[in-house]
């Protein structure tokens, strides 16, 4: 203990060295930060509450295929299930998206009197709700679509169908905000069945059921007792947590699993790499003055612990400096779009924490203690005569 | 005049552990960006390497994607089917195929989960149009049977999906009896059936997805595409094949984002690394920089000689990272596309752009790295740095 003031002195004598191998150590650590919290939220993650009361049924071929709307009323006599609201994808192209992907947003229609039964976790004022439920042209946007497409309540939305052989002119009657999505626009799926109707068509179309479930325990019970009710049926489906079904979704990114471990895993050992040379470095310059400390009386003990604790506090201070800036980063991708729903409530878990920190230490030990220890062990006279 | 390089070569030789270790980091700096390239690129190469140049694909105005487009089978047969332009097989057919797009979810080795795959409908037009498409096992489906053959990646990514397997989707099993592999590197990751059978299984007699017609020449190409653009009865957008395979090389945005954001990261902290490792060289060499000013070395060569070590190193780096990427050549993987919603499979390729890029990211992460630490020794006072130990 009586050595820190000494470990703080030598720490900061070659401050240039030490503030270059704290910023590499701490922008590594931001990084690795931030990618150990998104493999962490992605793959150990769980639902958010509201979530966890949530199942989605959708068509056991896949999510393209639709299924009669009359599964509906059975799903929801089912025990165990609260309320069902049934989804239906539009596509179609807004504006200039035709030309520029990248600035589609999804549209679903749903029905307008359940739905918010099913997401009571959705944040609308209650007089939005009314009047996005009351008018059956309403468009019910998210805070983070409106913000980027500049969408105000009344504005008129015209999106051009292509699936469906019609348009949709809807107006803006209430803007939602939640944890899961801000970006997408729903609409009242009666709209899309008075329009098909119209058009003399008799098919009917449910692209998926969102089934609200008493208690999270219901999950399994539920899905199964759906799946199996419609095993033979004309449409046979595959029911799962809404959680698992944003998560299908991920694999649109590629194997992101494995980009994020072998990038991790890159990081960690450029770190390895650069900070322990750099600290190695430090000490192996410093074995003269380690004779020097001998002959003032310096156990060789005393002498490693100054070595390592010197770099302990070199690591210690850009571990810290580096999960400062990955909880800044993480920060900013809150307010991003969300790719996946889990970049909106990422956030540095305390297992992911500890582990940086610990590894950050260990990186400091672990780079000195081979030149540490050799330099504590030199007779002095070795030492002083050491050239390098 | 400037210092020779050897004397650069040697001073790395004596401090072999500090070279190393600096030069690995840039190292592994520069496989991270490099394997993320080779990503893009082999997503480059697989969609802009596919599609007949004289090819034109309709799909309708705004839809964008196959998936999402509707035509009818009227519109096909009365308006489009023989329109003058259109090359005609030897029978004197029209080469323009009206072919009906789906998804279906297959679990494959990489996401036992399942992903999306397109699942095509055609005719023997169709086929024909194809012909670049070879079988590798089996033999072509049959019309009006449910037989699908599926595409070598889909083969080799999908357990389920093997010759003599069935796959259920529509109204009941499909039968397994071939696999294709086209030179265009997007069709492999696609399953063809009989359209007729396709279509009734699916409940869509009259609306199909789109029409795939071949242009005589390259001047009717482009006089079709203008004719159905502004055709009124049929509201279609008409893209060149090619055009519509290049558009879904955006797919690996994502990805890209997210490894050039990381490996700007880490280049910026192996930069201060070598920053790091250049000052301790120039603090140890202080004498002997010292001694080159007396020789009558300029404070321009001694800037430039340790800027040359600097980017020595990290072209050591750079190769070394090169290096550890070179396995991932030809690697498969796939990435999902918005637009066609379906799997596509690639292989990562390290083409010369990806090993010029690598090279020149590490040079820039040396030169950078290694200013600071030579303007510092190029602004030693001879006296001072003879005297410093």
């Amino acid at each position: 203990m009586r050595y820190l003031g000494l470990i703080f002195k030598n720490a900061l004598r070659n401050r240039r060295r030490s503030l270059l191998t704290i910023s590499s150590l701490a922008l590594s650590l931001c990084i690795l930060g931030v990618l150990m919290a998104l493999y962490y939220a992605l793959f150990h993650g769980e639902a958010p509450k509201a979530q966890m009361l949530r199942v989605v049924t959708r068509h056991k071929v896949a999510i393209a295929f639709a299924m009669p709307v009359y599964y509906r009323d059975k799903i929801a006599r089912l025990p165990g299930v609260k309320q069902v609201c049934t989804w239906q994808w539009y596509g179609g192209a807004y504006k200039d998206e035709e030309r520029d992907r990248s600035k589609f947003f999804p549209r679903f229609g749903v029905e307008a009197d359940r739905f918010f039964e099913v997401y009571p976790d959705y944040r609308v004022p209650a007089a939005q709700k009314l009047a996005f439920q009351k008018d059956i042209a309403g468009a019910l946007v998210g805070a983070h679509l409106a913000a980027n497409q500049g969408f105000k309540l009344g504005d008129k939305i015209k999106i051009k169908g292509n699936i469906f052989p019609f348009d949709l002119d809807l107006t803006v009657r209430a803007i939602y905000d939640s944890d899961i999505d801000a970006d997408n626009l729903y609409f009242p799926l009666k709209y899309l069945q008075q329009a098909l109707e119209a058009r003399g068509s008799k098919r009917s179309y449910a692209g998926t059921f969102t089934s609200l479930v008493d208690s999270p325990a219901d999950v399994p019970r539920v899905s199964t007792a759906i799946d199996e009710m419609f095993a033979n049926a004309e449409a046979p489906t595959h029911t799962e947590s809404e959680y698992a079904f944003g998560l299908t979704f991920l694999s649109f990114l590629g194997n992101i699993k494995l980009a994020l471990i072998s990038i991790c895993g890159a990081v960690t050992f450029t770190i390895l790499l650069v900070a322990g040379n750099t600290m190695a470095m430090s000490v192996r310059e410093r074995v003269r003055e380690v004779g020097i400390l001998k002959t003032l009386g310096f156990t060789p003990r005393g002498i490693l612990c100054l070595l390592l604790g010197e770099s302990a506090v070199i690591a210690m201070l850009g571990g810290i400096i580096g999960l400062l800036l990955a909880n800044l980063l993480i920060g900013v991708l809150h307010h991003g779009p969300a790719i996946v729903q889990q970049t909106k409530t990422l956030t540095l878990q305390p297992p992911v924490l500890a582990i940086l920190l610990g590894f950050s230490v260990f990186i400091g030990l672990s780079s000195v203690i081979v030149p540490a220890w050799r330099a504590s062990r030199m007779s002095i006279l070795e030492a002083l005569q050491d050239a390098d | 005049m400037p210092i020779p390089i050897t004397y650069n070569i040697r001073n790395l030789a004596v401090r072999k552990t500090t070279t190393v270790m600096t030069a690995l980091g840039i190292a592994l700096t520069v496989a991270v960006l490099c394997a993320v390239l080779s990503m893009v690129e082999g997503l480059r190469v697989a969609f802009t390497s596919s599609g007949h140049p004289l090819n034109l694909l309709l799909i309708r105005k705004g839809s964008g994607a196959e998936l999402s487009s509707v035509v009818s089978r009227n519109d096909y047969n009365e308006v489009i089917r023989f329109r003058p332009g259109i090359a005609r097989d030897p029978d004197g057919r029209p080469l323009a195929s009206l072919e009906l797009v789906t998804i279906i979810n297959l679990p494959s080795l990489e996401f036992p989960e399942g992903v999306n795959v397109n699942v095509r409908g055609l005719s023997p037009i169709g086929l024909e149009l194809r012909n670049e498409s070879r079988l590798e096992r089996g033999r072509w489906f049959q019309p009006g049977r449910r037989e699908i053959v599926v595409g070598s990646e889909i083969g080799s990514q999908n357990p389920s999906a093997q010759v003599g397997k069935s796959i259920r989707f529509g109204r009941g099993e499909w039968r397994i009896v071939g696999v294709f592999t086209s030179s265009y590197p997007a069709r492999n990751s696609e399953i063809w059936g009989d359209l007729d059978q396709v279509r009734s299984d699916l409940n869509r007699f009259d609306a199909c997805s789109s029409v795939l017609l071949r242009a005589a020449n390259p001047v009717a190409l482009r006089a079709l595409a203008s004719e159905f653009a502004v055709e009124q009865r049929l509201q279609l957008e008409a893209l060149p094949e090619t055009e519509y395979f290049a558009k879904q090389t955006d797919s690996g945005d994502i990805i890209r984002y997210l490894g050039t954001f990381v490996a700007i990261i880490m280049a910026v902290g192996s930069c201060f690394a070598a920053m790091n490792t250049m000052y301790a060289a120039v603090a140890r060499r202080s004498k002997e920089i010292g001694t080159l000013r007396v020789l009558g070395f300029s404070r321009f060569s001694i800037l430039l000689c340790f800027v040359l070590e600097s980017v020595l190193i990290s072209l050591l780096g750079g190769l070394l990272g090169l290096l550890l990427i070179l396995p991932l050549h030809g690697l498969s993987t796939g990435v999902g596309s918005m637009t066609t919603f379906a799997e596509t499979s690639f292989q990562l390729a390290i083409t010369p752009k990806v090993v010029i890029s690598g090279l020149a990211f590490a040079l820039i992460m040396g030169a950078l790295g290694g200013f600071l630490p030579a303007f510092s020794a190029a602004r030693k006072q001879i006296l001072v740095a003879l005297r410093q130990i």
